[in-house]
């Protein structure tokens, strides 16, 4: 069982859900709520992740990732490190890849708050701020947690970009699912079994968490 | 300066021509078809909504002024706003739904005041229930506790009464009329049916295509209606067209040719002779003949004609007469159900009514805009 491996998945999973967290908020609320032009262009890049196979984006994430790209060279000026092959590159990429998977359902979510019921909020007498916090964030609630596992789970499995962006480097870039596979390629069957499982069990967990608090939402919102 | 005071102007998105004010303490009722702007206005004068050009103030602040380009926000507004559907929060309870609009006052006086409100709706007992679980009648008055929790210049009812049933509408009526009774704001009521404004109203507004057609105390509107175009919206039926003869200042008089029919009108100076106008006669003054002692021509305006329907409503007969001199000119107008028995009033029986003076109002053909 790799251990450092599961611990660089979880850690990745769950940094990566925190920061996505404010960014597919105010993204998903203004595809939600504004028009603009070409906002059916910005909602196609947003799904883009979700079609274009893994390998195509890894490799141009390690190309901008690169000396030779403006981010590199920022990064690289900034931290005095380059961003492929290392954490903060995979958090990066992570990041990139979740960003449907962060924004979609919290639109979803915002979307289903008619436009009577803010405005209640706003005769209330609350500013923008308290509408967000006390109106839209507890109604959009089942849609934003979608999104937060969704996010988890898919940087938990996610293996082409990893591989394309990270490599394989233990406690710096090899997660679960790198690890999983490397023990395969050394034909150590029952290591991969272990890690495989455990990997099952906690997917079902967090989906089955999800199903839960979800339809408790649903029911009191309704 | 007390009250509201407002002007909008636009021609996009939606059409505005709109000029009113409103009392402290009076109901204006906004009538007019679906789609006929109302809605709009009142969300300019909640701040959700930004016209292209006038101005809104109430008691003396201005709220939006597109000259100075004022516009203060909807949460800076002192606005009770009851929307159509209610709009409650569902996943906030009654007393919680109340308190959301309770945030101007101290943390300590909310619930107390929110249950307060809630009691003078008559919704004592149910404040920890959800929006969901309640009737939509119920649902009206948490919408009303909570647009009056802000303590409101300006009270905004938005067809507040069109998702609930018949009898409870009716009940809420009453509700409404006594709260209003005990206010003190300037309430502005919504809505698309001329009855329920006639009942609740001080003044009504008739609106259509965003454009404000008349404004006045709801038994002037009905009787005088300023075009055709409002007389057609206010489902009066009586109009007809009829070229001016003459008038007969001294006797109070205007005469009008109707299809060779001589009808004497209230004078109206405005329509020169020779001019072809629009009149009309409400129900109220149409009066029938007693069939039994046949006009002699000493009646006003008598006209002569056959019964071509008849409809029994309660103690009421709605009577349709199609007159001898122009049988494509139907007069509708309506008697109590004993004075058409006394009088064998039947379908194709032969009558004659009056159409009294006093009750007769002339109209311009053209009223600007008519389309």
């Amino acid at each position: 069982m790799d251990w450092t491996a599961l611990w660089l998945s979880l850690r990745l999973s769950i940094i990566t859900v925190l920061l996505l967290l404010p960014v597919g908020i105010y993204f998903g609320r203004l595809l939600a709520y504004r028009e603009f032009a070409g906002k059916g262009f910005v909602e196609a890049i947003v799904a883009l992740p979700l079609v274009l196979p893994p390998t195509v984006l890894g490799y141009y994430l390690l190309v901008a990732f690169g000396t030779a790209s403006p981010l590199g060279q920022i990064w690289q000026k900034l931290f005095g490190q380059p961003l492929a092959f290392t954490f903060e590159g995979l958090l990066f990429a992570s990041i990139i890849f979740n960003i449907p998977f962060a924004i979609q359902p919290m639109q979803r979510g915002f979307e289903a708050i008619s436009s009577d019921i803010r405005e209640a909020g706003a005769c209330c007498g609350m500013s923008p701020w308290k509408v967000l916090m006390s109106i839209e964030l507890p109604l959009a609630w089942p849609g934003i947690l979608t999104a937060m596992v969704l996010s988890f789970a898919h940087t938990l499995g996610e293996f082409g970009i990893v591989l394309m962006v990270g490599g394989s480097i233990p406690g710096e870039t090899r997660t679960i699912a790198i690890s999983i596979y490397d023990r395969v390629q050394a034909f150590d069957n029952s290591g991969a079994a272990q890690m495989s499982a455990l990997l099952l069990v906690l997917s079902l967990i967090v989906i089955a968490l999800v199903f839960t608090f979800s339809r408790r939402a649903g029911r009191s919102a309704g | 300066m007390t009250g509201l005071r407002l002007k909008l102007f636009q021609d996009l998105p939606t059409p505005l021509e709109v000029d009113f004010n409103c009392d402290p303490g009076e109901v204006l009722a906004l009538v007019g078809p679906s789609g006929s702007g109302k809605t709009t206005i009142l969300r300019a004068i909640a701040g959700t909504y930004k016209p292209e050009n006038g101005s809104v103030s109430v008691n003396g602040t201005t709220w939006f002024d597109s000259t100075n380009d004022v516009f203060i926000p909807s949460h800076e507004r002192s606005v009770g706003m009851v929307f159509q559907s209610y709009a409650l929060f569902p996943h906030m309870n009654a007393v919680e739904n109340v308190m959301a609009a309770l945030g101007h006052q101290p943390r300590s006086k909310r619930k107390p005041r929110a249950l307060e409100l809630l009691d003078r709706v008559h919704l004592g007992g149910l404040e920890k229930r959800r929006p969901g679980s309640l009737s939509g009648g119920q649902q009206q008055r948490i919408a009303v506790a909570r647009a009056l929790a802000r303590d409101p210049a300006v009270l905004l009812l938005d067809e507040p009464f069109s998702a609930v049933d018949r009898a409870t509408r009716q009940r809420l009526y009453r509700e409404i009329a006594d709260l209003h009774s005990t206010l003190q704001m300037p309430v502005i009521l919504v809505t698309h049916d001329l009855d329920e404004a006639m009942m609740l109203a001080d003044r009504v507004a008739i609106v259509r295509r965003g454009k404000l057609l008349q404004i006045g105390v709801p038994g002037d509107v009905v009787r005088k209606p300023a075009s055709a175009e409002v007389a057609h919206l206010l489902d009066i039926r009586n109009v007809f067209k009829a070229r001016v003869v003459e008038h007969k200042a001294e006797s109070r008089i205007t005469c009008l040719d109707w299809h060779g029919l001589i009808i004497e009108a209230s004078l109206n100076l405005k329509s020169a002779c020779g001019v072809e106008v629009f009149w009309v006669v409400p129900d109220g003054y149409v009066l029938l003949h007693r069939r039994n002692r046949p006009s002699r021509g000493e009646h006003e305006n008598a006209v002569s004609g056959t019964i071509s329907s008849l409809v029994a409503i309660g103690q009421t007969v709605q009577l349709t007469l199609i007159p001898y001199h122009e049988p494509s000119l139907p007069i509708h107008f309506s008697i109590p159900l004993h004075v058409a028995s006394r009088n064998g009033i039947d379908m194709g029986v032969e009558a004659s009514v009056s159409l009294l003076t006093k009750g007769i109002h002339i109209m311009p053909l053209q009223t600007g805009h008519e389309d």
